[in-house]
């Protein structure tokens, strides 16, 4: 308790100065542990970030004008493709987030929480996961029977806001995803300084952590020639199983659907500084075509964070709508599609890092045209291993892919 | 068969002589009793009661005395069964001026005989066929005689009655003739009345009409006793016998264990009206004819300058020069007597295309808005009340005048359709509402954009009660029962514009509470979320945290001041609030508005120490001293 309060008066010196001297980085980064390597230095920059975004609101009341803060718009208006970079990216539009309206009052008091929160995770040097920040920020507010927080799904919005309007990333937040994802193949990893050797994991696999930053993350022995992004576990088991990556030298990943930050970090680092091709396996059907797209260039929520995540030359690999055709498949394994679906699929080839490639248009076309999506399982049908032994082989050896 | 009755007609002109005589209007009325109101034994009583307070309230009115009326009912023998009428005696008192002796049976005792019929001045009653009819419905439906106690002089004994009918000859008989004491002190009449009749409560009923004269009479005190409190002795009841006043200083409808009384809330009377002479555009030509006849003028002169209004000499030399032709010319000398119908119509629609001024209006005496709001505050519970009085305005010649209020809120039902209490020079209608002028411009008005819902072609439906007034000296009933203002163009405008003069005012008011309280409602966001703030923004940058949250509750509070704007009035039960609708004396709002938002003040107040008893912990003392006000409010929690 009693160290609690001398902090407290630390913090109150520093801010002062602070206010007067504006930016100026004095070593002051009072509560953040400020050890000389990368990482504290980065909390210290978050932390300033922090009081700043505070310090504005305190200073805007005094001065007796509306306290607000800026949160960049997350959504589909303010993200831009970047066709050069083959990436989506967050635009410049911002939002004003007051206290005295309405609709924004419980958001503006829930960011300064969530604010509160991470700074108190930055002092303490530990991380939290999604719903851990959820509970650490849950309270009832005094007086009332109201929650600080409904549940997780919007202290998670929350965080993502904190995240863009303080331009820090969620690693730098100290929050952490959980864990989806599974890793195995011809690589060693270094996590949190223990090695791993992927191709040691049985059937079980290397979870791919949710932070995959270099401090976090170091790749070791990286001898795989490519990697092979399947949609989900049971897949994935199938490739395991027949030692798949051991047949063709590669890294086997599963995202459980559509893929979380930590997963598309680990493809998107092997892959700039590895050169390792990316090739994902996924349905035939508008979500999978939309995890492509989301591996590829980005996702429309997390857009300020493509250029760490995206990786524009990924190659989709299957299961394409001609399959049924060339596989000669029956007519089982046709699942048709529903309004949503057909309704999703024009949205995609709407998408304007779609709409000129050609080699797109004429696949969901086609699609449409069959009117069923198929499932990678469907392989199944054929063989219990066609997919493995017959299947990705001929795809990657005829270079039959989509980019 | 068929030859034999072709033969042999079944009468001639001779035969049907014989049995064609005259009618007499009584018996013509106890024929046709329904055309005045007495269809049914429900509605009877009604009629009855509502004749004879009409009457006394004209007559107190006429003598300058503020009426205090007492209406009892009491039961003498129950239905025998639901459907049929039990025998009940109605006695109506009032302190009016009483009425001489040898007027007794003319009054009482005689179809069409009255002071009210000849004469074109606002009153109550028009006809004079009221109080003799309910006489005489008594008298058929029990034999007994109508029982009438006046007193016109007030050091001299009542004279006490008892009426009979002869209905074939319209000539009352006086069964008994004697003098008494037994009589309130000063004027006054009494009249009592046994019938066969049906007692109940609701909708039409003698409660209602009297509770809704009460609503446009303030000045006047009505004591009701129905039967079912008739037989408690009154000695016994609770000894309150003065009208008292409720928390919120309002005089409203008062109910003892014997009696109701709808008190009086104004203590003037409303002004005399003047008689006025008929206006020329609303005589008929069979009318003026009958008046050329009757008249005992000489010239057409002196009978346009006395029998009517609004007609100067230039306007009877241009009718007269129209209605000329080349057998006959007639100017103002011209003699009446050698006028013959013919030229007699020629004026007549001469005097029609004039252009005539309207006829003037000190004829009439609206209750007026200081009075409608003062009989709605007594009668209904609602929380916002306003009212409109028109300027006058004529219909074929007759000046009328129209005056709207409006109640909402309160206790008033909210999920059921408005109440439209209709009145005619004061009078309440209860029947036939659907037929009446008034509620089709109800109908006709669009609440919706007053802040209310009306499904199409319906009264609007929510807490409140419309009130229409016609002031004529003439209101055009659509039938003689009384019950509904026939539809004339000129009057429904009217009508219209009175009733949008007051929903614009209810607009205003239904949006300014509802932007208070979504004001109060944003403020207990704000503040809600104020403390939470504070206290992060205290962690993130050491800012003192009851300071941040001092300014951001006065920023709260500016945000959203319209939430106060009528907590902060300390004052009157009546409360004036800021802006246009307070100063505005049509209007009145009442405290218990917004009950809510007190409740919430409460609540914020309470959370708030909370905040500071956190502050004195986190501060140093030296900063404490620093800041006089804060310490004062923290010391109290600090200590203990």
């Amino acid at each position: 308790m009693a160290k609690k309060i001398t902090k407290k008066k630390v913090v109150k010196k520093v801010t002062k100065k602070k206010v007067t001297s504006k930016i100026n980085n004095e070593p002051a980064l009072r509560t953040v542990p400020s050890d000389s390597n990368k990482a504290g230095k980065r909390d210290q920059k978050t932390s300033v970030k922090l009081s700043k975004m505070a310090n504005g609101i305190v200073k805007a009341v005094h001065s007796d004008k509306e306290p607000e803060m800026d949160v960049p718009i997350r959504a589909a208006s303010n993200t831009n493709w970047n066709a050069k970079k083959g990436i989506l990216e967050m635009g410049d539009s911002v939002g004003t987030r007051q206290l005295f309206n309405l609709g924004q009052a419980r958001k503006f008091m829930q960011t300064l929480l969530h604010g509160k929160s991470v700074d108190e995770l930055l002092v303490a040097d530990k991380t939290l996961s999604l719903r851990g920040m959820f509970y650490k920020s849950l309270h009832t507010i005094e007086g009332t029977k109201e929650k600080t927080f409904d549940d997780q799904t919007e202290s998670d919005g929350i965080l993502e806001d904190l995240e863009v309007s303080l331009g820090s990333l969620r690693e730098e937040l100290h929050i952490f995803a959980k864990k989806r994802g599974t890793m195995v193949g011809n690589i060693t990893v270094v996590d949190n300084g223990d090695e791993i050797n992927c191709k040691k994991m049985g059937s079980g696999g290397y979870a791919i952590p949710s932070i995959c930053e270099p401090e976090v993350i170091q790749f070791k022995n990286v001898k795989a020639d490519f990697i092979l992004h399947v949609e989900k576990d049971t897949v994935w088991q199938r490739f395991n199983e027949d030692r798949f990556w051991e047949k063709h030298n590669c890294i086997l990943t599963e995202g459980s659907g559509q893929p979380t930050r930590g997963v598309r970090r680990m493809l998107h680092r092997l892959n700039k500084e590895h050169k390792l091709p990316v090739y994902c396996l996924l349905d035939c059907d508008p979500w999978g075509h939309y995890i492509y797209s989301v591996i590829k260039q980005g996702s429309i929520s997390l857009a300020f964070e493509s250029s760490r995540l995206a990786i524009p030359d990924a190659k989709y690999l299957g299961i394409r709508s001609i399959d049924f055709e060339r596989c000669g498949l029956s007519d089982d394994v046709k699942i048709s599609l529903n309004d949503r679906d057909i309704k999703r699929a024009k949205q995609i080839a709407a998408y304007p890092w779609f709409e000129k490639n050609k080699q797109w248009q004429k696949e969901i076309k086609q699609m449409l045209n069959n009117g069923f999506k198929m499932e990678v399982e469907s392989l199944i049908t054929k063989d219990i291993s066609y997919v493995t032994e017959e299947y990705v082989p001929a795809r990657l050896k005829a270079k039959d892919w989509l980019g | 068969m068929a030859k034999k009755s072709s033969t042999k007609s079944r009468a001639n002109a001779e035969t049907m002589a014989a049995k064609q005589r005259d009618i007499s209007v009584s018996e013509f009325f106890a024929k046709n009793r329904h055309l005045l109101g007495f269809d049914n034994p429900r509605k009877a009583l009604l009629t009855t009661v509502k004749e004879a307070v009409d009457n006394a309230l004209d007559a107190c009115e006429e003598a300058s005395i503020l009426p205090a009326i007492e209406v009892k009912i009491e039961e003498i023998s129950p239905p025998p069964a639901t459907s049929k009428p039990g025998r009940y005696r109605v006695t109506i008192t009032d302190n009016g001026p009483g009425i001489v002796r040898k007027q007794v049976e003319n009054i009482f005792g005689r179809l069409l005989y009255g002071s009210k019929f000849h004469r074109l001045k606002m009153s109550r009653g028009q006809q004079g066929i009221g109080i003799s009819a309910a006489g005489m419905y008594g008298l058929m439906t029990t034999g007994k005689p109508m029982v009438i106690t006046t007193r016109p002089h007030k050091n001299k004994p009542a004279h006490h009655l008892e009426l009979a009918m002869d209905t074939t000859k319209n000539k009352p008989e006086v069964t008994v003739d004697i003098e008494t004491d037994d009589f309130p002190e000063g004027t006054g009449t009494r009249v009592s009345i046994e019938m066969e009749a049906k007692f109940f409560r609701g909708k039409g009923s003698v409660e209602t009409y009297l509770e809704q004269t009460g609503i446009s009479n303030p000045h006047c005190e009505i004591t009701f006793i129905p039967p079912d409190k008739a037989g408690e002795n009154p000695d016994l009841a609770e000894a309150k016998d003065s009208v008292e006043a409720d928390a919120q200083g309002i005089v409203r409808t008062q109910e003892y264990s014997d009696r109701i009384v709808y008190p009086r809330t104004v203590d003037q009377l409303p002004p005399e009206t003047e008689e006025i002479k008929p206006h020329p555009y609303g005589v008929e030509l069979g009318t003026f004819l009958t008046m050329l006849n009757k008249t005992n003028e000489k010239q057409l002169a002196g009978f346009f300058k006395h029998e009517f209004c609004r007609v100067p000499p230039s306007v009877v030399k241009e009718v007269t020069n129209t209605a000329s032709s080349k057998d006959k010319t007639i100017t103002s000398a011209t003699r009446i007597s050698t006028m013959d119908s013919k030229a007699g119509e020629k004026v007549y629609n001469a005097l029609q295309n004039a252009k005539l001024r309207s006829p003037p209006t000190d004829c009439l005496s609206p209750i007026g808005v200081k009075q409608m709001l003062a009989g709605l505050l007594k009668g209904v519970k609602a929380e916002f009340y306003t009212a409109s009085t028109r300027k006058p305005s004529v219909y074929r010649g007759n000046p009328f005048q129209i005056e709207a209020a409006i109640a909402f809120g309160g206790d008033l039902p909210g999920d059921q359709q408005a109440r439209v209490i209709r009145y005619a020079n004061r009078v309440p209608l209860l029947h036939q509402q659907s037929a009446c002028s008034s509620f089709k411009s109800v109908i006709d008005t669009s609440w919706k954009n007053y802040g209310m819902q009306q499904p199409r072609g319906g009264v609007p439906v929510g807490p409140l009660v419309v009130m229409i007034h016609m002031a004529s000296v003439w209101v055009p009933f659509t039938s003689e029962s009384k019950d509904a203002i026939a539809d004339y163009d000129e009057i429904r405008k009217e009508m219209s514009l009175a009733l949008q003069e007051c929903g614009r005012k209810l607009g205003q008011y239904i949006r300014r509470r509802q932007r208070m309280k979504r004001d109060a409602q944003k403020r207990d966001v704000f503040e809600r979320y104020i403390g939470e703030i504070s206290k992060a923004c205290n962690y993130l940058t050491g800012t003192d945290t009851q300071e941040l949250y001092d300014a951001l509750l006065r920023q709260a509070k500016a945000k959203t001041e319209i939430a106060d704007a009528q907590l902060d009035d300390e004052g009157n039960f009546v409360k004036d609030s800021a802006g246009k609708l307070a100063k505005a004396d049509d209007v009145i709002i009442l405290d218990s508005a917004i009950p809510d938002d007190t409740n919430d003040d409460g609540s914020v107040a309470e959370s708030k120490p909370v905040v500071k008893k956190k502050r004195v912990s986190k501060t140093t003392k030296k900063k404490r001293t620093s800041k006089k006000t804060s310490k004062k409010a923290a010391s109290g929690l600090f200590g203990g």
